[in-house]
């Protein structure tokens, strides 16, 4: 038996056009055997967070080159938890200084990939991470 | 000498060529361009002097567009700055031009770029983050304030509401009671590449395109001096695309332009010299100036030849050139002044009008005042130390520059018949057919990158344990409340009744078809905003979203 491939949400948040990086990686990883979902360009937490919940996604990956990350990603993470979507992993790409890293990865971003990352790097990552599965809801 | 020891030279040569043992991967350009280990005169069979290059000045200026290039006049330092609100940039301005800067650089932010007034809902977190917000006229007047505006060339970066923003700038120049007839500057207004690209579009391409024709054809009849579109292949490069890509899509848009302006009943002559260029500057040196050349030599015989322009002034390609921000790298930053000074060495080789050197940490964030300091004297060092402004073209005669400007200009040439096989730019924007090329370029560069067979320094190779951070500026969060509070002051004191009556003079407009620069800049002075403006043209024109999809 064969393990389903890893479903991945890639999404451009935002008003920032910069998806160069976003489709190489959407490309990258495809070829790499994962399932591909790239939302496109000027999503909103709200359509990115649907997406993934239409998708039934394992993560998210989200491109942001706009200096916008400390506003938005914090509305994705708020709203995937609201979704019930915890299990979703995030990963984050993009121009992000140094000292938003840590805070980023405190909020509960798994991984933040700068300029330059090689895409096996990002594939290594995602295919090490134990895949995580739905919590059962408490009733 | 017998030709019978010159042929046994080369047979030598060639003999010790076979023998060496070659690097593990064949030299070829950033673009994949595989080069040859020697140029000779052989390279460049029937090459003619006097057609393919012939003295700088005159047709076809394949060595450059003035006689005595920077012999008569250094480029333009023309730094690109912008963030926070207009009374910030503006200090900013100042700054630059006190360090030496001789042309202001205006970047707007995200949400002006994309005709969104800083108290859109969607502009949350944007506001003054990559250029400065701009929603009305005020903001203008502010952003340039106590700058003469007849003195100092300003260029601004601005394509989806270029419209719009040439309106506010002209209602200002007009307030502060300038003459028109003297402004100089450049508006970037160049959609296509932006379906191509960048990524900032609003409308369809038709109404779009028609945009840009109107502020040509207005600059050309009131605003002589100013340059109404700057045709970029900066961001196509960017995207990932190869050099003669950049080159061939940048004159394909050109044309498109041309044809645009000329159907509108303008004489050729009449606009095409105030057809601005703007080129990415690349790690790769000889590409790079052959990649300017063939841009001249190609826009000059296709103004000629195909559109009958009979003034020199309509042949010449003048040009911007910035660095490659995506060659830049968060690695060892400090690095990435040693490119930005080849890259800018390869501008200035190429003959460049003006010039923009990124500074190292952009990869970070926007730069900070030292940083944005040592770019320019990068600059600077070039300009008065290295000896490369002391003759024209100096490269020109080169074999291999001679042989690689031949090559760029022939693909090019390929491309502008593929272009048309698609149906032409338009048509090629639809079906999508810019954006897989440009996408298979950057993929193709990343696994070259990944698999090491292209090396970057700090990246893939001489690498550091430990990176030592180094300072970048951070914008401060208080521009966005400031900024909404000064839009909403605005909005509420204007006139609503006068505001009504622009919009649908606007809406008008759009619909007759005639220029929309007059109701633009008479809705500017009423303090229509950048955001109703483009809503309002929305209204006729309608919003495209077709490529923003994978």
């Amino acid at each position: 038996m064969t393990t389903p491939p890893i479903r991945i949400v890639l999404a451009k948040i935002g008003l920032d056009g910069h998806d160069r990086g976003i489709k190489v990686v959407a490309r990258g990883l495809r070829d790499a055997g994962f399932h591909v979902i790239y939302a496109g360009l000027w999503q909103t937490p709200e359509s990115v967070v649907r997406t993934v919940a239409d998708e039934d996604a394992d993560w998210l990956g989200l491109s942001i080159l706009s200096g916008a990350h400390m506003t938005l990603v914090p509305r994705v993470l708020h709203l995937l938890r609201t979704a019930g979507l915890e299990h979703v992993g995030v990963i984050v790409g993009g121009i992000i200084p140094e000292s938003d890293v840590p805070k980023l990865l405190d909020m509960g971003v798994a991984r933040v990939f700068g300029p330059g990352t090689p895409i096996p790097e990002i594939v290594d990552f995602l295919r090490s991470s134990p895949r995580r599965t739905p919590t059962p809801s408490v009733s | 000498m017998s030709t019978a020891t010159e042929r046994s030279a080369k047979e030598r040569w060639e003999q010790e060529v076979a023998q060496a043992k070659p690097r593990p991967q064949p030299p070829t350009t950033v673009s994949g361009v595989p080069i040859e280990p020697l140029y000779t005169p052989e390279s460049l069979p029937d090459f003619d002097y006097e057609t393919e290059l012939g003295y700088p000045g005159q047709y076809p200026f394949t060595r450059g567009v003035h006689a005595t290039m920077y012999r008569g006049r250094l480029w333009t330092m023309r730094q690109f700055a912008g963030f926070g609100t207009p009374r910030q940039t503006n200090q900013r301005f100042k700054f630059l031009l006190e360090k030496g800067q001789t042309g202001l650089s205006t970047a707007f932010d995200l949400p002006t770029l994309m005709g969104l007034d800083s108290d859109d809902p969607r502009a949350v977190g944007e506001v003054g983050r990559l250029g400065v917000a701009v929603s009305t006229l005020d903001d203008i007047r502010q952003l340039y304030d106590g700058i003469d505006l007849e003195q100092v060339s300003v260029s601004m970066t601005i394509n989806a509401p270029a419209i719009v923003i040439m309106a506010f700038y002209l209602a200002n120049a007009q307030n502060r009671g300038l003459d028109w007839q003297k402004l100089r500057g450049t508006i970037q207004n160049d959609i296509l590449k932006e379906f191509h690209a960048q990524n900032e579009f609003v409308f369809p391409p038709e109404p779009h395109v028609r945009l840009v024709i109107d502020v040509i054809e207005f600059c050309t009849r009131h605003v002589p001096q100013w340059n109404p579109v700057s045709i970029s292949g900066y961001h196509i490069r960017e995207a990932g695309s190869t050099a003669v890509q950049e080159l061939a899509f940048t004159l394909a848009d050109g044309f498109h332009y041309v044809e645009q302006t000329m159907a509108r009943g303008l004489a050729v002559d009449d606009f095409a010299g105030r057809l601005s260029f703007f080129f990415n500057a690349h790690n790769d040196i000889f590409e790079e100036v052959a990649k300017y050349r063939a841009a001249r030599l190609l826009w000059a015989e296709t103004m000629r030849h195909t559109y009958g322009a009979s003034k020199e002034a309509s042949w010449k390609l003048r040009f911007h050139c910035q660095t490659a921000g995506c060659s830049l790298q968060d690695k060892q930053p400090e690095v990435n002044l040693i490119r930005v000074a080849y890259q800018a060495l390869a501008g200035v080789l190429g003959g460049c009008q003006s010039l923009h050197t990124n500074s190292m940490d952009e990869t970070l964030a926007l730069p900070t005042e030292h940083a944005v300091t040592l770019a320019l004297r990068t600059q600077q060092v070039l300009a008065y130390e290295t000896g490369v402004t002391n003759t024209v073209d100096p490269l020109g005669g080169s074999y291999f520059v001679e042989a690689l400007t031949r090559q760029m200009a022939e693909e090019a040439r390929r491309y502008f018949d593929r272009i048309q096989q698609e149906g032409g730019v338009i048509a090629g924007i639809e079906s999508g057919f810019f954006r897989r090329e440009i996408a298979e370029a950057a993929y193709a560069y990343q696994r070259d990158v990944d698999a090491g067979r292209k090396i970057i320094v700090g990246v893939n190779a001489f690498t550091e344990a430990e990176e030592k951070p180094i300072e970048i500026l951070v914008i401060d969060d208080t521009v966005e409340k400031e900024q909404i509070a000064a839009l909403r002051a605005i909005k509420t004191a204007r006139s609503q009744e006068e505001v009504r009556r622009h919009l649908d003079a606007i809406r008008r407009a759009a619909e007759s078809g005639e220029n929309l620069m007059p109701v633009l800049i008479e809705a500017a002075r009423a303090r229509v905003t950048v955001g109703e403006a483009m809503n309002a043209m929305a209204d006729v024109f309608g919003r495209y979203e077709g490529a923003a999809k994978w």
